[in-house]
């Protein structure tokens, strides 16, 4: 199989701008910085003279660890910035930030924001790489490209495979990026949750939407468990968490249940007993460790591909 | 200037011959002495190297590993080209062993440089020792020499050394031809 070896895009604002040849090269290099991670000495020193800030204007753990972790295993140095304590309270916007970062001579951005399109609208204005760690509810390529990179070594290649994604569609980022990504790669993708919690443009997606929970397992070879993201929730889109649990939450009878063994995701964090059983969570069909552990893989090769990239 | 043959197949066959034999006499069953190539193309000259010291001396212990030194090398950003990996497959210590590296042309000696620091996420081996089959004499950058060598060559630095390879253990020919980008 033929791989293009560089990347389509300067930035990774979001899967929608990435070509299926890139996650390829993504994953590929994915492949070799897993090994290293697994070496007794875990460091190269490929990005020793690229400095790197992190900006989180939101919270985060796992990304921000891992995005942190990857950064050190490549060498670069790390800046760390979160929005409590900042300039921001006192007014200063979102551009002058960057720019006063980048003023200290750091090469590349990794940002987290809680507003839709900010990593978009930040890549027009300033002149810096810019990865984008997740913006409102509109995209975290990072995290879909550990869904699907961990998926595929568990299935094999995506092409034509079912893969189902559960929960609040409406707020959550990892769904739509999660969304291209599986398509990108040729899988077919289905959602499935409360009505109320699956945006209404969906279809325009070409995404099959199903609300049988049980009915939409049957047909998958995965299923990605979405947490309900009460912080982005300004109204009550369901009549109880309980109500929701019968109807959405996997247990181990659900499992048992359907006839075939599928793969179980969660990007994080996990509400047990919401979303998914702390049984089903931690069984074999689970695979949110991995998921964890490719991250830390695939933000390697995201930053190294996009540092050849820099001048 | 037309390519210039440097070396044919029988050649080659001759100078592989000759390093194993010289490995074996100076390693003997290679207890302690494992062979690795460097990515990509030192690991085929160091899969056909072991096949021909299991045949030449088929009772050894001799373990074969691959390096990738991609995420080591200096010219990071600074190429071209970008910098693709391969796959280091090591699947033992070089904790106290005598490293053979294996590589299929030595030029400037920045892959060796890179592979001398790769090799350290592995452990610390207790002696490194480097093969060549082709050695670019006088275009060196750094202070590395090869201890086994298949052929010395004399060539100017806008040349390059094309060594054909059919399958991984059939070596065809060396060529000797101008680089017109470089």
């Amino acid at each position: 199989m033929m791989i293009m070896d560089d990347l389509s895009v300067n930035n990774l604002l979001g899967i929608k701008y990435l070509n299926t040849d890139d996650l390829k090269l993504i994953f590929k290099t994915a492949d070799n910085f897993k090994e290293v991670i697994n070496r007794k000495i875990k460091k190269v020193p490929s990005l020793r003279d690229i400095t790197i800030a992190n900006l989180f204007f939101e919270n985060s753990t796992r990304t921000k660890l891992s995005f942190e972790l990857a950064q050190k295993r490549l060498s670069a140095d790390v800046l760390n910035f979160s929005s409590s304590g900042s300039s921001i309270s006192k007014g200063e916007t979102l551009i002058d930030t960057v720019n006063n970062i980048l003023s200290m001579k750091v090469d590349m951005i990794v940002m987290r924001h809680p507003s839709p399109g900010a990593s978009v609208f930040l890549s027009k204005n300033i002149d810096s790489c810019i990865i984008n760690a997740g913006d409102g509810t509109h995209e975290h390529p990072t995290q879909a490209l550990l869904d699907a990179y961990s998926l595929q070594e568990k299935i094999g290649y995506l092409e034509n495979k079912n893969i189902l994604i559960v929960g609040d569609i409406m707020h959550s980022r990892v769904a739509l990026s999660n969304i291209f990504a599986y398509q990108k790669l040729g899988a077919n993708v289905t959602v499935c949750g409360p009505k109320s919690l699956i945006p209404n443009y969906i279809s325009s997606l070409n995404v099959k939407v199903e609300i049988d929970f049980k009915k939409a397992l049957n047909n998958s070879d995965a299923v990605n468990m979405l947490r309900i993201q009460n912080e982005r929730m300004s109204e009550t889109y369901f009549p109880s968490i309980r109500e929701y649990v019968q109807q959405y939450g996997l247990t181990k009878d659900i499992l048992d249940s359907i006839d075939r063994k599928i793969i179980v995701m969660h990007p994080g964090p996990i509400n047990r007993g919401v979303e998914i059983t702390s049984e089903v969570a931690d069984s074999e069909q689970a695979i949110i460790l991995d998921q964890v552990e490719n991250g830390v893989a695939i933000r390697m090769a995201v930053m190294y591909l996009l540092a050849s990239k820099l001048k | 200037m037309k390519p210039k043959k440097i070396l044919g197949s029988n050649e080659i066959e001759i100078i592989l011959n000759r390093l194993s034999y010289q490995l074996i006499e100076d390693f003997n069953s290679f207890e302690e002495t494992v062979l690795i190539g460097i990515q990509p193309r030192g690991a085929n000259l160091a899969k056909k190297i072991s096949g021909l010291i299991d045949f030449l001396n088929p009772d050894n212990n001799l373990k074969l590993g691959f390096l990738d030194i991609t995420f080591f090398r200096d010219d990071f950003r600074r190429s071209k080209k970008v910098l693709n990996a391969s796959s280091t497959q090591l699947e033992f210590s070089v904790e106290n062993k005598t490293v053979v590296l294996v590589d299929d042309v030595l030029f400037t000696g920045r892959s060796v440089n890179a592979a001398l620091n790769a090799i350290q996420s592995f452990g610390r081996p207790k002696a490194i020792k480097l093969l060549i089959l082709i050695d670019r004499r006088f275009s060196r950058e750094l202070p590395i020499q090869p201890d086994y060598c298949g052929l010395q060559v004399d060539s100017r630095l806008n040349q390059k050394v094309i060594v054909n390879c059919k399958k991984y253990d059939v070596y065809d020919s060396v060529y000797l031809i101008n680089d017109d980008n470089g």
